[in-house]
C-alpha cells in the first residue's frame, strides 16, 4: 500500500554530533542513520567528521574508520570490500549502492548514509532481508531438469551461455528491489527486480526444463506485473545490470506463449 | 512481512531520502496525466452535451471553459495529452523490449519531455 510518510516509530530525530579529529586538514562530514534496538528511542541521524587524508577512497573505508576510531557501536554489514559479496549495500547520497565500490569523490558535500530504503531495520545500517531472500527462494533459483542426468555435465553452446551474461553477475545485494517504488508499496506480493532478474536467468537457461512452470508461477497480477518500468532498479544497480530489461523479457515471453 | 524480530522494527526512510531521479518522476507524472485526462474528458463531454441541450446552456458552459481558468485547465490538459501520448509510445516500445539499454531510456525521456512542450505549442498555434 502506498504510504508516503514513515510510521511514528520510524521518524528520524537529530542525533549526536561527534567530535572533529584533532589537527586534520581535510575533513568530510558524514550524516549516518542510527537505530539502537535496545533502546525505545526513535532512529536518529548522527554526524561524524572523518580525516580524509588518513582514510581510504571508498565510503566503506570511511565507515570502518569511524567504527575503529570514533564510535565502535556503529553497525553495518561488510565483507569482501570489492563489490562481489553484496553485504555493504546501503543508501549513499540518495542512491542505493555498495559502500565498498562507491568512491567518496563521487559525492558533493556531506555524505548522507541510510539503510536500504523501506525495509525493517535491525540495527543502524542493517536491514532485515529475510523476506527478500524468501522471495528469491520462491523463484526456484536452481537448474530444474526432467531428462536423465548426463554422464558428465549439462552441456550448453557458447551462444546459449552468452544469454546469461548480464544476469549471472547479480550478487543479491538488494539495491535494486529497495530502490523500486512498486516494491516499497507492494513488497508483500510483488517479487521485485532482484528476484525477477534471477527468475529470468533460469527461464532462458538452455539447460533448464521447467520454463513453462516458471512462467506459470509468475503469471500473477502482483508477482510480475507490479513492475511499471520505472527503471530505478537499472539506474541504481552497483553492478551495472539491467533488471528492468530482464522483467520486460519475462512479460514478452508471457505474451509470446499465448500466441 | 517476514520480520523475524519480536520487537517492532522501524521502517527505513524511502521517498524522503531517495534521489528524485528523472525516470521515476516521469513515471508518476505519466500516472497523474492519465488520471487528469480522464477528468478533462468529462469536462469536454459536458461541453458537447451543453451544445446539444440549448443555446443558453451552451453559452453558460462555454463561458466557464473559455474563462482564463478554463483555458489554463485546457492548456495543461493539452500538454498532459501529448506527454501521456509520447510516454505511452515509450512504454509500448519497452513492452517489445526496445530502447531499454542503460541511458537509452533517459534519452527517450528527454525527447518525451521536450516533444510534449513543442507539440503543445504547435497545437495552440494551429488552433489560434
Amino acid at each position: 500500500m502506498v504510504e508516503l510518510t514513515l510510521p511514528k516509530n520510524s521518524r528520524m530525530t537529530v542525533g549526536k554530533t561527534w567530535p572533529k579529529p584533532v589537527g586534520a586538514k581535510n575533513v568530510r562530514t558524514f550524516n549516518i542513520y542510527r537505530y539502537d534496538p535496545d533502546s525505545s528511542a526513535n532512529p536518529r541521524v548522527d554526524t561524524y567528521f572523518v580525516d580524509i587524508d588518513s582514510c581510504g577512497p571508498m565510503v566503506l573505508d570511511a565507515l570502518i574508520k569511524i567504527k575503529n576510531e570514533i564510535d565502535p557501536t556503529l553497525t553495518f554489514r561488510r565483507s569482501c570490500r570489492e563489490g562481489i559479496c553484496g553485504s555493504c549495500a546501503m543508501n549513499i547520497d540518495g542512491k542505493n549502492t555498495l559502500a565498498c565500490i562507491y568512491g567518496m569523490d563521487e559525492i558533493k558535500g556531506d555524505v548522507k548514509i541510510y539503510p536500504l530504503p523501506h525495509m525493517p531495520v535491525v540495527k543502524d545500517l542493517i536491514p532485515d532481508l529475510t523476506h527478500f531472500y524468501a522471495q528469491h527462494a520462491s523463484i526456484m533459483p536452481w537448474l530444474e531438469t526432467k531428462t536423465n542426468r548426463p554422464a558428465a555435465e549439462w552441456r550448453q553452446s557458447i551462444e546459449d551461455r552468452r544469454k546469461l551474461d548480464g544476469l549471472y553477475e547479480c550478487v543479491m545485494c538488494a539495491c535494486c528491489s529497495t530502490a523500486c517504488p512498486s516494491y516499497w508499496w507492494n513488497s508483500d506480493r510483488y517479487l521485485g527486480p532482484a528476484a525477477l532478474l534471477h527468475a529470468y536467468r533460469w527461464i532462458i537457461d538452455s539447460r533448464d526444463e521447467a520454463t513453462g512452470e516458471r512462467l506459470d508461477e509468475l503469471e500473477d497480477p502482483f508477482k510480475l506485473y507490479r513492475c511499471h518500468t520505472i527503471f530505478n532498479c537499472t539506474r541504481t544497480c552497483p553492478k551495472g545490470l539491467n533488471p528492468a530489461k530482464a522483467i520486460a523479457e519475462i512479460k514478452k515471453l508471457m505474451v509470446e506463449r499465448t500466441m | 512481512m517476514a520480520d523475524t524480530g519480536q520487537i517492532n522494527r522501524p521502517l527505513s526512510p524511502h521517498l524522503s531520502i531517495f534521489r528524485h531521479w528523472m525516470n521515476m518522476m516521469m513515471s508518476i507524472v505519466h500516472r497523474i496525466t492519465g488520471v487528469g485526462l480522464g477528468l478533462t474528458g468529462i469536462l469536454l463531454v459536458w461541453w458537447f452535451l451543453a451544445a446539444a441541450v440549448s443555446a443558453e446552456y451552451f453559452a453558460f458552459v462555454d463561458d466557464i471553459l473559455t474563462s482564463w481558468i478554463g483555458l489554463l485547465v485546457l492548456t495543461v490538459s493539452l500538454w498532459a495529452f501529448w506527454y501521456h501520448m509520447l510516454n505511452g509510445i515509450r512504454h509500448l516500445r519497452w513492452d517489445m523490449v526496445k530502447g531499454m539499454g542503460i541511458g537509452e531510456y533517459a534519452r527517450a525521456g528527454w525527447i518525451t519531455i521536450i516533444g510534449s512542450v513543442v507539440l503543445t505549442l504547435i497545437t495552440i498555434f494551429v488552433a489560434i
